[in-house]
């Protein structure tokens, strides 16, 4: 945008006093370095934990189960306790998410008092600190009413519950995204609203929701908080074979190797910190692969 | 909020003026019905953290052990000792001192960034740029809290810096909080910034202004209320912020102010707490309650300044 103005500027005034070139110049140095600290600090972080983790991963590393001995240590029961925990995650925000970003974006009138309600809490949950989600998790899905206890189903709930308001969110964008001709076209041609949606706007604006339910996918299986307070409380070693079975997962793993003094246990933290990390990156890819192959340009 | 409801609303009643009403079909009317039960599941959750907290905070109160007035203003939090001390303040202050750290941190790279990206910027480098912001902003903090820990403390503080911090130190926690928040400040600040309309560049460039003048004194003055609202909501994730404090900040309640020295947090007492099987009804179990009662409090009224602040800038621009 900007670049367009500056040129021309100076091809109508010429060159600015040198004076201020100088400034400008230190100036755009100062902004590229400041941009540059986070990312620094985000390629130290990479590099480091490859070198404390990369030499840890083995086929034993993964297939093993946790143990009170580094060497025989491995992750395999926190590999299958992420990915029930995203079964779970999935089952719940896909159908719960879609329902209500489109309730949002083509039932609710925005003028009525309890739409507006409904809209300023997703904002507000959506900015919720995840531990807090944890507490509610503890004290009603854990204990209280529902009484699952630390098991797949309770901890799968509770990551669903932090993730929804961002399903929400990305879902109404999506829905958003398709243009009002295509809707106006189906009510037309005589579509009830349901069908409309249904036949036309939902098919339209899957590439976008589904982008949006595997990034909150992938942020749930890296949230830590609330599973400390509903996972697993001792050492799990052995892989869920339920919904009510207790889990451990791989962030809780990670969490509970950091926590040991033992510095050996630190660099099998970083190997599975690794794997986390490739599994983020495996479905960040595959959302960025949607959104970019099948979304259309209206 | 306006907009939408014109936009979404614009397909019905136009139709329905010129064709008369839509069609019915059976089960429409139970399909909206479920739509808005969904969407109504966000206020339930709502109402649950609410009703949870809110419920065992008040038992906590109720106890003998513990009176408001200890609670808000007593010096000493030690909950899980035979005589246990109720006060809040150190796990405040641990929280305050390390969202004070990352804000020194985050605010002059948050806004560095948005004014880069927005201001400077080609389209090339800002592709490349964001979505590794974004990559930065998806890694899981318990990794940050793993860097902080095994590498930054030790490496950067202790050996480069020389600055003779503890193993677990507030300053770690904090400086690392500060470098996680930046995606969230950088971009509520970026889009405020491209919100301003290119005419109150074009009108400083027509009187002179070089592009650095322009970003200082025009693009940053204008996009104030988006910065603001940035940095606020970068301020309620540091407050929020659990596993990079739990693991690099230590777990000792304190009101030393030296951020060389362990300090815990709000969050990092619900963490450290709730991660033994703390039994159901005990001063324990409570106080994680009573602790998260007032963290969801902070963060709550953090985000309203914030959403404030996001209409503000909204309404002038758009």
């Amino acid at each position: 945008m900007t670049t367009a103005a500056a040129p021309e500027a100076i091809d109508v005034l010429g060159e600015a006093p040198s004076s201020h070139r100088l400034r400008d110049r230190s100036f755009v140095l100062l902004l590229a370095a400041l941009t540059s600290v986070a990312l620094i600090v985000l390629a130290v972080l990479l590099i480091d934990t490859g070198i404390d983790g990369i030499p840890q991963i083995s086929i034993s590393f993964l297939t093993n189960f946790p143990s009170a001995f580094p060497a025989k240590a491995g992750i395999q029961s926190a590999i299958t306790g992420t990915l029930w925990l995203m079964g779970v995650v999935t089952f719940v925000i896909v159908p719960l998410g879609v329902a209500s970003a489109l309730y949002l974006e083509e039932y609710a009138d925005g003028t009525r008092w309890w739409n507006r309600i409904i809209e300023v809490n997703i904002q507000n949950l959506a900015a919720v600190p995840s531990i807090v989600y944890g507490i509610l998790g503890l004290a009603y899905i854990v204990r209280g009413p529902l009484s699952l206890g630390r098991t797949v189903l309770a901890g799968g709930l509770t990551l669903s519950l932090v993730v929804l308001p961002v399903v929400i969110i990305t879902g109404r964008e999506a829905i958003r995204a398709v243009p009002p001709s295509i809707r106006e076209g189906a009510l037309a041609l005589g579509a009830t609203r349901w069908q409309a949606i249904w036949r036309q706007i939902l098919p339209a604006s899957i590439p976008g929701i589904a982008t949006g339910v595997i990034l909150s996918i992938s942020r749930a299986i890296g949230e830590t908080a609330p599973l400390i307070l509903v996972g697993a409380a001792t050492f799990v070693a052995f892989n869920p074979t339920g919904l009510d079975s207790p889990f451990t997962a791989l962030p809780l793993q990670i969490f509970s190797w950091i926590s040991q003094p033992n510095d050996q246990f630190r660099l099998l933290a970083a190997a599975a910190i690794i794997v986390l990390l490739v599994i983020l990156i495996v479905l960040n890819a595959v959302a960025i692969r949607l959104r970019n192959r099948y979304q259309q340009r209206w | 909020m306006a907009t939408d409801a014109i936009t979404s609303g614009v397909g019905g009643p136009s139709a329905e003026s010129v064709f008369g009403p839509p069609r019915r079909r059976i089960g429409e009317k139970l399909i909206a019905v479920a739509l808005f039960c969904a969407a109504a599941t966000s206020v339930v959750i709502t109402i649950g953290i609410v009703v949870s907290l809110t419920g065992e905070t008040l038992t906590f109160f109720a106890d003998q052990a513990v009176s408001v007035s200890g609670f808000l203003t007593g010096g000493q939090w030690t909950p899980l000792f035979s005589d246990p001390q109720f006060g809040i303040r150190p796990l405040v202050q641990g929280t305050l001192i390390i969202t004070g750290i990352a804000l020194i941190v985050a605010i002059p790279l948050g806004i560095g960034t948005a004014a880069f990206l927005s201001e400077y910027a080609s389209p090339r480098v800002r592709k490349a740029v964001k979505p590794t912001l974004e990559l930065l902003a998806g890694v899981p903090t318990v990794v940050f809290g793993y860097f902080a820990l095994t590498f930054f403390t030790p490496t950067v503080l202790n050996s480069i810096l020389g600055l003779d911090v503890s193993v677990f130190n507030g300053l770690a926690g904090g400086i690392i909080v500060g470098v996680l928040i930046v995606p969230t400040i950088a971009s509520v600040a970026e889009d405020a910034m491209s919100a301003v309309p290119q005419s109150l560049r074009e009108g400083a460039y027509g009187l002179g202004a070089s592009r650095r003048q322009v970003t200082v004194r025009v693009v940053v003055p204008a996009a104030l209320s988006g910065i603001t609202a940035g940095i606020v909501l970068g301020a309620s994730r540091a407050v929020g912020e659990t596993m990079v404090v739990l693991i690099a900040a230590g777990q000792l309640p304190t009101t030393s102010l030296d951020p060389r020295n362990p300090m815990e947090t709000m969050t990092a007492f619900i963490g450290a707490t709730g991660k033994g099987d703390v039994p159901t009804g005990s001063t324990g179990y409570k106080a994680i309650f009573a602790v998260g009662f007032a963290l969801f409090l902070i963060t709550l009224i953090l985000n309203t300044i914030s959403i404030r602040f996001v209409r503000r800038y909204r309404q002038v621009y758009e």
